[in-house]
């Protein structure tokens, strides 16, 4: 077979990103289609229902539950205040009488006459989505999202943790495989989307959290840094809710590993330009990585992608980084694709590809260890 | 669906819609007897850009008609039914776990007694459980509720008080779910499915608790008395409820419900299902494992009672890394006979986390792996024994000899001196480049003690036989034990601890092949006999060791052969491995070259 599908990671100097922002429930949407917006408007809005204050009353009263109905002093739908008198018991001939006022503020929702116990709901909480990115909105979903679409330098991370940000790019090492320490991290680079090179280490993570920056971006990470950082040995890639300070994004893997020329070189022709970030992580059904979207002045024209993983096509002289070990972090385009499955070092039987690595080296691996570096 | 009568069913096409790929086998009748023939696999087309399973199916599909020659989709792309001549097939079932299968909340009074009668239900149907919520799980109520809030289960399963018991605790716990108004995972548009199987006197108290913003529905309750469980009624609800609302809801599956001829079943449900015929049909005790990147699924059955337990974050790929941390390094190394890195191995584990679908392309990334797996595989085991147990809160009678025991039920059911047949699946077991690297990672997770045959699911092809038990139980049978399981052989290991240096038992082997000497304390033996082969083995072992019979009683069985054959464990139960107590990497290294799992040459050339 020439060809095969390998996913990969999109790094590209141009192209018309479209995200969708969709609330968790519905709610309104606070823009209109074809207007323009920052990437920190609030483009729509919903109210969670509030949280739950389950109160046993008729415990508190000493009261059966079938009578606690008669106790109380405000009914169902009713607004309840802090100390307001929520229930009093009958006591024994009007004497004695036992009155319960209410701790928690909402709406009276239910009261049992089963298990004499009684339900507040608090305030409504709000849930706002923002634009994420600067552009034009695209589409309505009418009380669900919007679509925004706009014209953009977009990279792809292979981990990250920690959510949305936005920032100017600042510059902290000025090659891929310059390793990101503390001394790089400088106060002006507070709330900045700061750019390292190879491995972050844990000092620079904690320079930065210091100085208040958005994001981190650099080629890798150790396995013990992460560790360290967020104070538990991560178990899943699943992330996105951590809350350390800064956004934290690798560009290649876990270890001693530069940022690819190609990723640093279009980071550092931005400087100065503001970027969003998001680390939100998820390598499970409906994988997502996270990602650098820094929009661009002026419109160009170029495919559109939808935010996900890039699926491409493994074909002789395309470029692809080598994914795992022993070649894990090297770079070279696609030489052959052997038909036969061949066997490996360890023993497997695999389907493979040779590379012909920057080195001029050639080397045989399974397709499984390669990912395309896309445009 | 059209109505065959099995004796007319020549032709059977079979698809399990995975997470990530869409496997198709097919069966065919040649001379009487069903055999598997061809198989077939292609992506799974649930999300963008396909959005529509069937087409998925459809590739899988048309890949085994290329392979057998045969025409199976008509111009429509549709399944031609039935088989005429070289075209179509008589019936057309599939399982399915896409979207990462049924994901449910399940909650019940008492934590140990109805919850955990609710959960075997839920895990029994092939469910992932979210969490479980009880009355005495310790969490305050507001705790519960927002724990509920978080979630997005598919469907909730509600148990609580036998019948004629508690009412007023399962209200409670319908007060708990009802206000806090939990939303499904997939579209806002249908409504939470909530299944009631608890006391039945209960039930319309519950019913009043809700409003019409789920779904409710009753069944009989899960525990109706408290020494009897009764599972069945709730268990088919929800396959019932996976298949109209979870199922419905995902793409293209309205299609593919119409195409089969018999219910979609969640994919573990149809394993459990095919592992509980056969070891009903053979009357022996049976657990089966399958490993996949983010779960790891154990299923047993021990004189007749089913159990099945899902290890939510024990995987090879998406999990490896909790699997780490779970096990803890020294506990993986201790598996390792050769020296690694152990900050370098931190980062590959992370770096195989993030990229799930790599494989190990050196033969030292093989043995690192192959140690997670062991190590992924026993603590799954661990939580299954802890689940599979004796209902808990009845009473048992007590004879003389358990004067001194101060157990009230709930011991474990899972016994591995009583276990017949080990049956392993998934990707690190059934692709591991030799027979007995499968075979040794079997033994060192699970341990099995006395004589325990072997096996593993060649293909993958359990979850299509699981689901073809239900409507052709002898075909299932027959491609299961002639085509399904490769029979690796059978372990025979001593269970107490061996006295170093003693001999822990001696052996006599006759019939096909003849061999007789001792095994000493720590040693690991393996004596080839073939899969169609058969021997007389007895064994006598140390007085202080026993392999079924008691300590020091000799035991004598006909054992059954395989790709790896017969192996002869002397180590001991339970298996001791590292530390100072346990034994050491050079006893590691011995039992690598008695059994001939890894060459030499490639570690020694990649360093």
């Amino acid at each position: 077979m020439a060809h095969a599908y390998t996913p990969g990671l999109k790094v590209t100097e141009c192209t018309n990103l479209r995200v969708r922002r969709i609330l968790p429930i519905s709610g309104s949407v606070h823009v209109q289609k074809g207007q323009d917006v920052q990437a920190e408007d609030v483009v729509a809005e919903a109210q969670i229902p509030g949280n739950i204050f389950p109160i046993n009353l008729a415990n508190l009263l000493a009261t059966a539950p079938a009578e606690l109905q008669n106790c109380m002093k405000k009914e169902v739908g009713d607004r309840v205040e802090i100390g307001d008198l929520l229930a009093e018991s009958k006591g024994i001939f009007g004497f004695f009488k036992t009155q319960y006022n209410s701790k928690s503020a909402g709406v009276l929702e239910a009261v049992s006459k089963i298990t004499g116990q009684v339900i507040l709901r608090g305030e409504p909480i709000p849930v706002q989505v923002k634009a994420y990115v600067t552009g034009k909105v695209v589409d309505i979903m009418p009380e669900h999202g919007v679509v925004i679409e706009s014209t953009v330098a977009f990279i792809q991370g292979i981990f990250g943790i920690g959510s949305e940000a936005y920032g100017p790019i600042a510059v902290a090492c000025q090659t891929p495989d310059e390793i990101l320490r503390a001394e790089h991290i400088k106060p002006e680079m507070s709330g900045c989307v700061i750019i390292g090179g190879a491995r972050m280490t844990n000092e620079a993570i904690a320079k930065a959290v210091e100085i208040g920056a958005a994001a981190v971006i650099s080629g890798g990470i150790d396995d013990q840094d992460l560790k360290n950082i967020l104070g538990y040995d991560l178990g899943v890639a699943i992330t996105g809710t951590e809350k350390i300070g800064p956004s934290l994004i690798i560009t290649e893997g876990f270890g001693d590993i530069a940022m690819a020329e190609r990723t640093h070189r279009l980071l550092c022709s931005h400087a100065g330009d503001q970027a969003s970030v998001n680390g939100a992580t998820q390598i499970r059904a409906g994988v997502m990585r996270p990602e650098i979207v820094i929009p661009l002045d002026q419109t160009h024209s170029s495919e559109t992608i939808d935010e996900g993983v890039v699926e491409g096509i493994l074909e002789p002289g395309v470029t692809v980084r080598l994914i795992r070990d022993p070649y894990f972090g090297r770079i070279g385009q696609v030489a052959t694709l052997p038909s036969e499955p061949q066997v490996l070092g360890s023993g497997s039987k695999a389907r493979v590809l040779t590379v012909t690595c920057e080195d001029g080296e050639e080397i045989l691996v399974p397709r499984a260890n390669v990912e395309i570096i896309a445009d | 669906m059209p109505v065959i009568s099995p004796d007319e069913i020549n032709v059977i096409l079979a698809t399990d819609c995975g997470s990530t790929t869409t496997k198709a086998i097919m069966i065919e009748k040649i001379d009487g007897h069903y055999r598997q023939t061809y198989r077939g696999e292609a992506p799974t087309t649930v999300e963008e850009p396909a959005a529509n399973v069937t087409i998925g199916v459809a590739n899988a599909i048309a890949e085994i008609g290329e392979l057998a020659g045969r025409k199976l989709l008509d111009e429509n792309n549709e399944i031609i039914r039935p088989a005429r001549g070289n075209e179509g097939c008589d019936i057309y079932i599939s399982t399915s776990s896409a979207g990462g299968g049924l994901q449910m909340l399940v909650s019940g009074v008492v934590r140990e007694m109805t919850a955990a009668s609710a959960k075997r239900a839920a895990l029994g149907a092939g469910a992932i459980v979210l969490d479980m919520i009880a009355s005495n799980d310790k969490r305050k109520p507001f705790e519960q509720i927002q724990r509920i809030r978080e979630l997005r289960p598919d469907m909730i399963l509600m148990a609580g008080g036998t019948d004629g018991g508690t009412e007023k605790h399962v209200v409670q716990l319908a007060e708990l779910i009802a206000p806090a108004k939990p939303q499904p995972r997939f579209g806002s548009e249908y409504r939470m499915p909530v299944i009631f199987a608890g006391n039945k006197e209960a039930w319309p108290m519950v019913r009043e608790t809700f409003d019409d913003s789920v779904e409710l529905s009753q069944v009989e309750n899960v525990r109706p008395i408290l020494d009897r469980e009764n599972l069945g009624p709730a268990r088919d609800m929800i396959h019932d409820l996976f298949l109209e609302h979870v199922m419905a809801h995902a793409p293209g599956y309205d299609k593919l419900i119409a195409w089969t001829d018999a219910p979609i079943m969640p994919t573990p449900g149809a394993v459990g299902n095919i592992l509980k015929t056969i070891a009903d049909t053979a009357g022996i005790n049976a657990v089966g494992v399958d490993i996949g990147g983010a779960t790891t699924d154990v299923f047993s059955v021990f004189h007749g009672e089913f159990n099945r337990t899902v290890s939510a974050n024990l995987g090879m790929s998406y999990s490896i890394s909790n699997v780490c941390a779970e096990a803890t390094m020294p506990n993986i190394l201790r598996w390792v006979h050769v020296d690694m890195d152990e900050r370098e191995l931190r980062n590959r584990v992370k770096n195989k986390m993030i990229r799930p679908t790599t494989i190990p392309q050196s033969l030292e990334a093989l043995i690192f792996e192959q140690a997670v797996s062991r190590e992924a595989l026993r603590l799954a085991y661990l939580q299954h024994k802890e689940f599979a147990t004796t209902l808990k809160g009845v009473q048992q009678q007590r004879t003389v000899g358990d004067l001194f025991t101060q157990d009230s039920g709930g011991n474990s059911i899972v016994d591995n001196m009583q276990l017949d047949l080990l049956v392993a699946s998934g990707g690190v077991l059934s692709h591991a480049p030799r027979m007995e690297q499968t075979a040794a990672m079997l033994i060192d997770a699970f341990e099995p003690e006395g004589f325990t045959r072997l096996a593993k699911d060649s293909i993958f092809m359990m979850p299509h036989l699981g689901v073809l038990a239900q409507v052709h139980p002898q075909a299932a049978l027959e491609v299961f034990e002639r085509d399904c399981l490769i029979y690796l052989g059978t372990c025979i290991a001593t269970a107490g601890k061996p006295v170093p240096n003693k001999v822990a038992f001696e052996y006599r082997i006759t019939g096909d092949v003849t061999a007789q000497g001792e095994i000493l304390a720590g040693e690991l033996k393996r004596i080839p006999l073939a899969a169609d082969q058969e021997a007389r083995v007895s064994i006598t072992p140390h007085r202080k060791l026993d392999v079924g019979n008691g300590k020091g009683q000799t035991i004598e069985k006909t054992v059954h052969g395989g790709t790896v054959g017969i192996i002869l464990d002397g180590r001991g139960r339970p298996l001791l491995v590292g530390s100072e107590t346990g034994y050491s990497r050079q006893d590691v290294s011995q039992w690598v070259e008695a059994l001939n799992l890894y060459d030499n040459e490639p570690l020694i050339s990649s360093k």
